[in-house]
């Protein structure tokens, strides 16, 4: 072969004399040598992912010890339980609530952030963005002692101020709200980080021009920093939207979808029925449920990442 | 701003105006620093009290009048030496360290040769292959555990921590694909064109020009891919059960809970350490985690 030593070398180096075989010859050929590079992630997805997510469409149509084939059999009865309805109902305020808390404390928590001096701003963020990188099992694992009926450390403080102490997981509507402030906790952090590169992003000019306009700090978010970060927002929000309905490890410890099953998410219930109960066939018609909603995100985040793709560059 | 003119008239008046701006600057930074205190403590709850419990004695833990919030009565070590003398601790570390290093292998291994190819060399079907990585990396694990569950068990991998060397690449593999992208699309092609007269085949591209290049994006999804093996729970808490195979994440949260009595001193030490090598690598590495994190929704 060729001299590669010096790869960078800018004078123009002899040609590759023809190569002699055809394997060599089709090793050489641009398409074929991306193809092969490429192949290991083609297996992988291909086995890991795409197959199992069709796997998981033929298995629901099973009766449970998956020997008969039986349609719909599965999500028509799912539907006519009231705890499944529970589920569905459960998720998607469990979803909703949290994401748009995540979202006003992460928009909040970024433009306090921006307006520090800029030597500080590394720092409050460092701190800010703790919640995000301790693994969440652990991190619900401390929450779910907090919360300890009779030891817990808020009650503490509830009755040092002399209120009643609260039974934060023993209360369906309070282990409701527990689970979702939990998972605000932990998602916050990334809607900050996700913010504040936005902002940074945001061409001072705007603002200039704006002041000038006589803008207001409140008109300038308004019309400056809301628009420029549209994109951002919804790329965000819907991601979190995906990731916050198929979350799985807050309620799984803190209250395993009780008291009277009134916590209980997808992907708890899915993990009880499925794996739990050995009802496989049931458990991914659970889960099967999620596939809408995070159809649609996905395309729309898709939208979003393109055209963010195209405005930065 | 306000200019600062040349004339001498117009300057006291821009000062005066620039004097009240200053004051409204200052009371908006008190204001933030107030708010950020006050986020900053919500945010830092539960680590700290993990720290406090675990530092304390169980007596201390068990006394109900006892201030939980502080360290009152000294504090103690004990924890820490019965998790790592008494229990199954070191096990779901050895186990943990095992898989995520197989994961992180595999996964930046694929992931730089597919992104490489995606990003630069383009073939028949690339651009979709694109697209379609970046929607797996948006399906997520609580969609897939079922069936994985199946194929696990098929393998006779079930209750193995090699199961997870299988299925850990589904969650980091995609994500990492999607930003190198990014990162070797950003390379310029006079680069590559460069080397390619220089002779160097497309391996040698890679390795001596698009590596070094792109080290900081590799350094990013290679934490990224790191943290995500090492907090993984989905997977592990359904394919694994025996206390030699478990994980640390699952360990702590079911195994060390033994009996009806939470050890809660024990339980926090465990999560504490746990926890650690994330946010080690966080605290030294903070800048490649957060390009990382921001760069799916920035980049390709």
């Amino acid at each position: 072969m060729v001299d590669v030593t010096h790869p960078l070398r800018s004078a123009a180096a002899p040609a590759a004399p023809a190569a002699k075989t055809g394997l060599n010859r089709l090793m050489r050929r641009r398409s074929s040598v991306a193809f092969l590079m490429c192949l290991p992630l083609i297996v992988i997805i291909t086995s890991l992912v795409i197959y199992p997510a069709g796997y998981s469409m033929f298995l629901s149509t099973l009766n449970k010890a998956q020997t008969k084939f039986v349609g719909l059999d599965n999500f028509r009865f799912l539907l006519k339980r009231d705890v499944f309805l529970m589920v569905v109902w459960q998720s998607a305020i469990f979803a909703i609530t949290a994401v748009l808390f995540k979202a006003l404390i992460g928009l909040v928590t970024a433009h306090l952030v921006n307006n520090l001096p800029a030597k500080g701003q590394r720092k409050w963020r460092g701190m800010l963005l703790v919640p995000w990188v301790i693994p969440l099992a652990l991190s619900t694992l401390s929450w779910w002692w907090l919360f300890d009926p009779t030891h817990s450390a808020f009650n503490y403080v509830i009755e040092a101020f002399g209120g009643e102490p609260i039974a934060w997981l023993g209360n369906p509507y309070w282990a409701r709200f527990s689970v979702i402030l939990v998972n605000v906790w932990y998602g916050a952090p990334f809607f900050l980080i996700m913010y504040l590169a936005a902002l940074k992003s945001v061409p001072e000019q705007l603002y200039e021009a704006a002041k000038i306009d006589g803008a207001n700090a409140w008109q300038q978010f308004i019309h400056v920093t809301l628009p420029m970060m549209r994109n951002i927002i919804a790329i965000t929000v819907l991601f979190s939207l995906i990731v916050t309905f198929a979350n799985f490890d807050i309620v799984q410890i803190m209250t395993a979808g009780g008291p009277r099953n009134m916590t209980h998410v997808f992907a708890t219930y899915a993990f009880l029925l499925g794996i739990r109960s050995g009802d496989i066939p049931l458990g991914a018609s659970v889960s099967l449920f999620m596939f809408p909603i995070l159809a649609i995100s996905a395309v729309f985040i898709l939208r979003g990442v393109r055209k963010r793709g195209r405005e930065i560059g | 701003m306000t200019a600062v003119t040349a004339t001498s008239v117009p300057r006291v008046r821009a000062s005066r105006v620039q004097g009240s701006l200053q004051r409204g600057r200052r009371w908006a930074l008190v204001l933030s620093y107030v708010f950020l205190v006050i986020f900053a403590v919500f945010f830092l709850i539960p680590p700290y009290y993990m720290i406090v419990t675990s530092l304390k004695s169980n007596a201390e833990v068990a006394h109900l009048s006892s201030n939980p919030w502080l360290l009152s009565q000294g504090f103690t070590f004990e924890h820490f030496r019965t998790l790592l003398k008494e229990t199954d601790f070191l096990i779901y570390f050895k186990n943990t360290a095992i898989v995520t290093v197989c994961v992180v292998v595999i996964t930046m291994v694929v992931s730089v040769l597919a992104a490489f190819s995606l990003g630069r060399m383009k073939f028949w079907g690339s651009g979709i292959l694109a697209t379609g990585i970046f929607l797996t990396y948006l399906v997520p694990d609580t969609l897939l555990f079922i069936p994985l569950f199946q194929i696990v068990r098929g393998l006779g991998l079930l209750n193995s921590y090699w199961a997870m060397v299988l299925v850990y690449p589904t969650l980091t593999v995609p994500f990492c694909t999607w930003i190198m992208i990014g990162y070797f699309s950003s390379i310029p092609k006079e680069l590559d064109e460069a080397a390619m007269i220089d002779g160097a085949n497309h391996m040698q591209m890679l390795t001596r020009i698009f590596i070094p290049v792109a080290l900081p994006g590799i350094i990013a999804a290679t934490i990224f891919c790191f943290t995500v093996s090492w907090a993984a729970f989905v997977y592990p808490m359904a394919f694994l059960y025996s206390s030699d195979q478990l994980v640390l994440t699952v360990g702590t949260v079911t195994s060390l809970i033994r009996a009806d009595v939470y050890q809660w001193g024990m339980l926090m030490a465990g999560a504490l350490l746990a926890a650690a090598p994330p946010l080690i690598i966080y605290a030294f590495l903070m800048d490649y985690y957060i390009a990382g994190l921001t760069a799916g929704a920035t980049k390709g």
